[in-house]
């Protein structure tokens, strides 16, 4: 017989892995971050009076002046006692004879330290955001929250962004099918294929790598000045459709390429075996597979169109971007792109939602039949 | 006429040869089982005959007439010669009916009434008509690969690949696929199975094959084989898989 595969020695491994065993308290961490919990506590209480008093001053009610100050001073207080329960948690962890009973506590007194010092930084971090709003006369806050400005523009931003939402709605129809045919082209097999793979490559290879700023101008400024019939009489919203579809197809015929080469090879096998043609398997197989996987980089793409869609600006389009950018140069302030600004995210957050159960959705269907 | 001949078949991958130089004749309503180690060429060389992959050299008939070499109809080759995967491969995102219902429809033509009652014919047979509507992620391995069968079945095949079918499943999932292709033996179906189960090779099988190195090392009926192997190379396989516990 030859030497046996695990060694022997059984005793003094034992007494190794018990001499190992010991309780950590983490009691230095603790003690720091309960000294921070506190500094942050007063920083955040100086900040909330200091800040609260000029609100007041400035004529905003002593309710929507003081509340926001009161819940943070809350928060903090509440962080501090956290980090306080912690350290003390620690110490009786250092104290207790029961090893198990002293592991426990010491594992409490860690998470606790962990949650107060996260809890804290985020305290300080909001707090410094409030002093640059409220500094220097609270020229941040004047110059981008003025509130009577913003109402005013409002109606008009509006209506504007509507030009925003015809450009994104119809560019992206656009381009989730030009870049599919991209995408299949790019994707054709054998010699006869080679031409319109390689075109498509170029063709990705050059919108990819020119800014959509720079199509957009092109586009936008270059082909009326073409003479071509058609062409060069669209209007300025359909020069942007163009450019951004030129842009985006390239970007999203990627998406899709990944897409149909992530479909597992023995998908295509099991089609091809049936006597499916390779246009078959790409329609009935292929093409479904991959979308099904790449709906959330599609949508990703949709929603960074959409911001896009601002970048039309540049050839003067009236969408909303240049409408407030208007009425900013007419009030030297900026208020109402901070309107824009507001509405490109309120139409995006629900976007990314729609995403989420969209593929939560399609991953249940799959998974449960019907 | 044998159904199927292989004559002298090479395939390379790169500088690897898979299969050298083999061949071998199949009688119609016959039941072939290739046994051997892995990677001894035996999913290759069922793979090549409705050619998912390329040979290198030699060349494959069906019927006295070749199938490899450039100008052969793969689409229409390929509807007359079923295969199973060892993994499946059911279309996750068409329901069992949808999977059996696509090849017919699409290649043949078939109405999808027509198709839609053959299907269920076919899935009361194997007990899985009340699935027909659920999608292949809420079945057992079995119950897929028993739907992957009716699959190829939907198109008459008239030769049917087997590739080590049972290979993927727990244990007690094999009998049901088994169950099967017994069925389909009975009646008649010309088939070549990869498998490593040899009990049912012995069972079912009018010839067994055993694979090595890519050639057809020894041949005969199950008797035979299993009961007197005459090559070395033989006889040391079946010694491996009686000290493993599995014949």
């Amino acid at each position: 017989m030859a030497e046996p595969l695990i060694p022997g020695d059984e005793a003094g491994r034992a007494a190794a892995w018990r001499a190992r065993s010991v309780t950590r308290t983490h009691r230095g961490r603790a003690g720091a971050t309960l000294a921070l919990a506190g500094l942050t506590f007063l920083a955040v209480a100086v900040s909330a009076q200091h800040i609260g008093s000029y609100a007041v001053a400035q004529g905003i009610s002593p309710l929507a002046a003081t509340l926001p100050g009161l819940v943070a001073a809350l928060a903090a207080a509440f962080v501090l006692v956290m980090a306080g329960r912690a350290f003390l948690k620690s110490l009786a962890a250092g104290r207790s004879a029961d090893v198990h009973e002293a592991r426990a506590l010491g594992a409490e007194a860690s998470l606790g330290a962990w949650k107060a010092l996260s809890w804290a930084g985020a305290l300080l971090i909001v707090t410094a955001l409030a002093w640059f709003m409220a500094t220097n006369d609270a020229a941040v806050s004047r110059t981008f929250f003025d509130l009577a400005l913003i109402r005013d523009s409002a109606v008009k931003i509006l209506r504007a962004f509507g030009t925003n939402i015809v450009i994104f709605a119809v560019s992206a129809v656009l381009i989730l099918i030009w870049s599919l045919v991209v995408a299949i082209a790019r994707t054709l097999p054998g010699e006869a294929g080679k031409p319109l793979r390689f075109l498509a490559i170029a063709y990705g290879d050059l919108f990819r790598g020119l800014p959509a700023i720079i199509t957009i101008y092109l586009i936008g400024f270059g082909l009326p000045l073409t003479n071509l019939p058609v062409l060069s009489n669209l209007s300025s919203t359909a020069y942007a459709i163009i450019a951004l579809t030129l842009t985006y197809g390239a970007y999203t015929s990627e998406v899709y390429r990944a897409g149909i080469e992530g479909v597992h090879h023995s998908q295509v096998a099991a089609a091809r075996s049936l006597g499916l043609s390779h246009a078959r398997t790409m329609r009935y197989v292929v093409v479904p597979l991959a979308v099904r996987n790449i709906i959330p980089p599609l949508m990703n793409n949709c929603i960074s169109l959409q911001k896009d869609t601002a970048l039309v600006a540049i050839i003067g389009t009236i969408d909303a971007f240049n409408q407030s950018k208007i009425i900013a140069a007419n009030h030297f302030n900026l208020s109402a792109v901070t309107t824009v600004a507001i509405l490109f995210i309120a139409v995006t957050i629900p976007q990314a939602r729609l995403v989420d159960r969209l593929t939560e959705r399609d991953r249940r269907r799959m998974r449960a039949g019907g | 006429m044998a159904l199927l001949e292989i004559d002298r078949v090479t395939k390379h991958y790169g500088t690897l040869e898979v299969i050298s130089d083999l061949s071998l004749s199949v009688a119609e309503h016959e039941v072939i089982c290739l046994i051997g180690p892995s990677g001894c060429g035996k999913s290759t060389l069922l793979r090549c005959v409705n050619r998912l992959e390329e040979i290198t050299s030699g060349e494959i008939r069906i019927h006295g007439d070749r199938i490899t070499g450039p100008g052969v109809d793969l689409d229409r080759l390929r509807r007359d010669i079923g295969i199973v995967f060892q993994g499946y491969n059911l279309f996750p995102h068409m329901t069992v009916l949808e999977n059996t219902l696509l090849a017919p429809m699409k290649v043949l033509g078939l109405p999808r009434r027509a198709a839609e009652e053959k299907a269920m014919v076919f899935l009361n047979r194997i007990g899985l008509a009340h699935k027909a509507g659920d999608y292949p992620d809420r079945l057992s391995g079995g119950q897929q690969q028993r739907v992957a069968i009716v699959r190829a079945l939907m198109m008459d095949p008239m030769l049917l690949l087997l590739d080590e079918i049972t290979s993927a499943l727990d244990p007690e999932l094999v009998s049901e696929v088994l169950d099967i292709v017994r069925d389909l033996a009975a009646g008649g179906m010309t088939m070549i199975l990869a498998t490593h189960e040899m009990g049912f090779a012995r069972e079912v099988a009018n010839r067994i094959c055993f694979l090595q190195a890519g050639k057809v090392y020894e041949q005969g009926p199950p008797a035979e084989i299993f009961g007197n192997p005459q090559g070395e190379r033989t006889q040391a396989f079946l010694r491996s898989l009686k000290r493993a516990g599995r014949l």
